[in-house]
C-alpha cells in the first residue's frame, strides 16, 4: 500500500476506487476496463494538477515521503562495485552517515550521504538519518582520503539536521560538523552535492560545501525546518505552513537566490512514485556537471569553491 | 587588496574618546546571585560580579575596550544586501533589523577593530548579542570574512569573541550558508600563517559554533558560558532525558576536551597577549652555515709509488 500524503488524499480516492475496480475485473466480475481507464486519466490529471502547484509546505512533506528513496538507493543505483567504508577512527561507526567508494560511470568516486533508513529497525538503526560527531568525522576523513587519491566526492543529503542528543554535544557535534565542512571546502576533488530529501541545517551543509550543489524538484534545503521556525518566531508549530514559505527552501528559491546550481525534476507524483526514474536524472545530471569539473586541477577546484561560497550573500549577489 | 584601501579606510572610526553611557540606575543585581552591585563597582570588575563571580553579558564596544590596549580603531564593514528573503513572521525582518540598528547604532551585530593587545598587533571581531541575539546571516558572515582579511593584510592574529543564538533564520539558506564562508575566513588566516583564537562567550551556539567558532587555533571560554550546538530544550525534547548538571557550560566542555581554556574576564587580555607573543616568535634568520673546508672522513695517504 502506497502511503499518501494529507494534501494527497483526493488522488488517494480515486486510486483506491481504480484498485477496486481491477480486483473486481480481475476476480471475473464484469469488464469494467473502460471505467478504470477514465479514472486512471482522471487521476493522472488531478496529479499533474495538485503536484504543478505544491506548496514549499507541502514539498517539505514530499521530501520526507517515507517511500522517497533514500542516499542507499541512490548508491545502489549509481555506484558500481560499492565498497562500504566505516569509522571515524575514535569513537564509532555511525550508521547515519553511509560513506564508501566505487564506480560513478567508470570512474572511481568517494561517496557520502545520510541515510534514514525505510523501516522502523533500519530507521533506528541509522538514527532517522540525524548524525552524531562519528558521523561528520567519518565523512572529514573520506573526504581528506578521497583528497588524497584523487576521488571525486558525491554526496547524498537528506537529513532533518545533527542529531541534538547529550553524547553528541559531549563529544563535540558542533566541531565535528565544522571540520566536515573544512574539509569539503579544502578537498583538492570536484565535490557535487544533491540535496535529494531534506537538506536541514548543519547537518546538511557539513556535507554539502560543494563546487556544484543539485536539489530535487521537492526536496527543501533550510537553516531550520519549518516547525522550528515556526515554534521559535510565530510560537506555533502550527504555523509551519507559513513558514515554510517565509523561508524560501524550495529549489526554485534557493537557484534564484544562487545557493544551489540545478533543480531536477521529479517523476509525476514525486520521486517515490517512480525510483528507478529519478535515480537515473540524478545520474545523468551528476555526469553533466561532474565531467567539466573533472578536467580542473585541486587548487583551481578550491579557489573556485572558496569564490562561490564567497559571493554568496554579498551585494550584487542577490 | 584594494577592496580595503578604497573603502574601509578612508571610513575608519575611532572608538577612543567616544562618549560612554552613563547608567541609569546606580545599583545592578547580579542575575546569579540577585545581590546588588554598584555601577561604579562593576565597571571596574568588568562586569563580572563582585559577589560571585558571574560573568555577565557585554556588548561589543565594550569588549573592544577591555581586550585592547587605549587606541584601536573599528573599521566600517561592507555593505550586505539586506531582508534576502523579504522575510516576515509577524513583523518584517527589515523592520527588527532597522529597530536593533538604531538601538544598538551598529549595522549588525559584530564589531571589528585593529589596535594593539599587550604590544601585540592584532584584529579583533566581537559579536553583539543584544542585537538579535548575535545571530549570524550575511552581515555578520561578511563581518568574519572582513576581520580575517585585514588580519592577514596586517599580519596580525584574528581573536573573535563569540556570543550568538546561531543562525539568523530571518536570513534562511544565506544564513546557513555563512558556515561554510566563515570557515574559508578561518582558512585565509591559518595560510597566512596567522593564529586564529576564539573566544566563547556567553552565550554560543548553533551554526556559528558549528562553524569558525569551533575552529581556532586556541580555543578559549569565559567561565560559565553556555556553549553548544543543539539548544537544551530540543535535547530534552528529543532525548528524554535530564540534561546533566553543568551541561553545555564552558568548564563542562574543557573538561570534554572541546576547549583549551577557560579564562575570567579579568585576565582575558594578559592571557590572549602571553598567546600571541609565544605563537608569533620573531622569525630567527639562521646563521650562515661554515663553509666546508675538511672531508667528513680522511682519506688513507696515497699508495706511494711503486718503484722498479
Ligand atoms: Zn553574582
Amino acid at each position: 500500500m502506497r502511503h499518501f500524503l494529507d494534501f494527497e488524499k483526493p488522488i488517494a480516492e480515486l486510486e483506491g476506487k481504480i484498485e477496486e475496480l481491477r480486483r473486481t475485473t480481475d476476480a471475473g466480475g464484469i469488464d469494467v476496463a473502460e471505467e478504470v481507464g477514465r479514472l486512471r486519466d482522471k487521476a493522472h490529471k488531478l496529479l499533474q494538477a495538485t503536484y504543478a502547484k505544491l506548496t514549499p509546505w507541502q514539498k517539505a512533506q514530499v521530501a520526507r515521503h517515507p517511500e522517497r528513496p533514500h542516499a542507499s538507493d541512490y548508491i545502489a543505483g549509481l555506484i558500481e562495485g560499492f565498497v562500504p567504508l566505516a569509522g571515524d577512527r575514535a569513537f564509532a561507526d555511525d550508521a547515519a552517515v553511509l560513506g564508501g567508494m566505487g564506480r560513478f560511470h567508470g570512474r572511481a568516486v568517494m561517496v557520502l550521504g545520510t541515510e534514514r533508513g525505510d523501516d522502523t529497525e533500519s530507521r533506528v538503526k541509522h538514527n532517522f538519518g540525524m548524525a552524531r560527531p562519528e558521523g561528520y568525522r567519518k565523512a572529514r576523513r573520506l573526504m581528506e582520503l578521497a583528497g588524497r587519491f584523487g576521488l571525486p566526492i558525491l554526496s547524498f543529503v537528506d537529513t532533518a539536521g545533527a542529531f541534538p542528543g547529550i553524547d553528541a554535544e559531549a563529544r563535540g557535534q558542533a566541531e565535528a560538523i565544522a571540520r566536515s565542512i573544512e574539509a569539503g571546502l579544502d578537498a583538492p576533488v570536484p565535490f557535487i552535492a544533491t540535496i535529494i530529501g531534506e537538506g536541514g541545517s548543519g547537518g546538511a551543509i557539513a556535507l554539502a560545501a560543494a563546487d556544484r550543489v543539485l536539489m530535487l524538484e521537492h526536496a527543501i534545503y533550510s537553516v531550520i525546518s519549518p516547525e522550528g521556525c515556526a515554534s521559535i518566531l510565530w510560537r506555533d508549530a502550527a504555523q509551519a505552513s507559513v513558514a515554510a514559505e517565509a523561508l524560501r527552501l524550495t529549489g526554485e528559491d534557493l537557484k534564484r537566490l544562487a545557493i544551489i546550481d540545478a533543480v531536477i525534476a521529479e517523476p509525476l507524483g514525486g520521486a517515490h512514485r517512480d525510483a528507478p526514474a529519478i535515480i537515473a536524472s540524478v545520474g545523468v545530471r551528476i555526469e553533466e556537471v561532474l565531467e567539466p569539473l573533472a578536467a580542473l586541477d585541486g587548487a583551481t577546484l578550491r579557489a573556485r569553491r572558496r569564490e562561490k561560497f564567497l559571493e554568496m550573500g554579498r551585494v550584487g549577489a542577490l | 587588496m584594494n577592496w580595503i584601501s578604497e573603502w574601509a579606510l578612508p571610513k575608519i572610526k575611532t572608538l577612543f574618546g567616544a562618549p560612554r553611557e552613563v547608567p541609569e540606575n546606580l545599583w545592578h543585581k547580579c542575575e546569579a546571585c540577585e545581590q546588588m552591585i554598584f555601577h561604579r563597582d562593576l565597571e571596574r570588575a568588568l562586569h563580572v560580579c563582585t559577589h560571585c563571580g558571574h560573568h555577565m553579558r557585554i556588548g561589543a564596544a565594550r569588549r573592544l575596550e577591555y581586550t585592547f590596549d587605549a587606541g584601536f580603531s573599528r573599521i566600517e564593514l561592507p555593505r550586505v544586501p539586506t531582508d534576502p528573503l523579504r522575510f516576515r513572521d509577524q513583523r518584517r525582518y527589515a523592520d527588527r533589523l532597522r529597530e536593533a540598528q538604531a538601538k544598538s547604532a551598529m549595522d549588525d551585530a559584530i564589531a571589528v577593530a585593529h589596535g594593539t593587545i599587550e604590544g601585540h598587533r592584532a584584529v579583533v571581531a566581537a559579536f553583539e548579542f543584544a542585537f538579535m541575539a548575535g545571530s549570524m546571516g550575511a552581515g555578520v558572515g561578511e563581518g568574519i570574512v572582513t576581520a580575517a582579511r585585514l588580519a592577514v593584510l596586517q599580519d596580525a592574529p584574528l581573536i573573535v569573541f563569540t556570543a550568538s543564538g546561531g543562525a539568523r533564520m530571518q536570513e534562511g539558506a544565506v544564513s546557513l550558508m555563512q558556515m561554510p564562508r566563515t570557515v574559508i575566513a578561518t582558512r585565509l588566516v591559518k595560510e597566512a600563517g596567522l593564529p586564529f583564537i576564539v573566544v566563547m562567550c556567553d552565550p554560543t551556539t548553533g551554526g556559528v559554533t558549528a562553524s569558525f567558532a569551533m575552529l581556532g587555533d586556541i580555543q578559549i571560554a569565559e567561565p560559565g558560558a553556555l556553549i553548544g550546538f543543539a539548544g537544551a530544550r530540543v535535547i530534552e525534547q528529543t532525548v528524554r532525558e535530564k540534561l546533566p548538571e553543568g551541561f553545555q557550560r564552558a568548564e563542562y566542555l574543557l573538561e570534554h576536551g572541546i576547549l583549551d581554556l577557560v579564562v575570567a574576564r579579568g585576565a582575558m587580555r594578559e592571557t590572549l597577549g602571553r598567546i600571541i607573543g609565544l605563537l608569533r616568535v620573531p622569525l630567527v634568520v639562521p646563521p650562515e652555515p661554515e663553509p666546508v673546508v675538511e672531508p667528513l672522513i680522511a682519506l688513507p695517504p696515497p699508495e706511494p709509488a711503486a718503484t722498479s
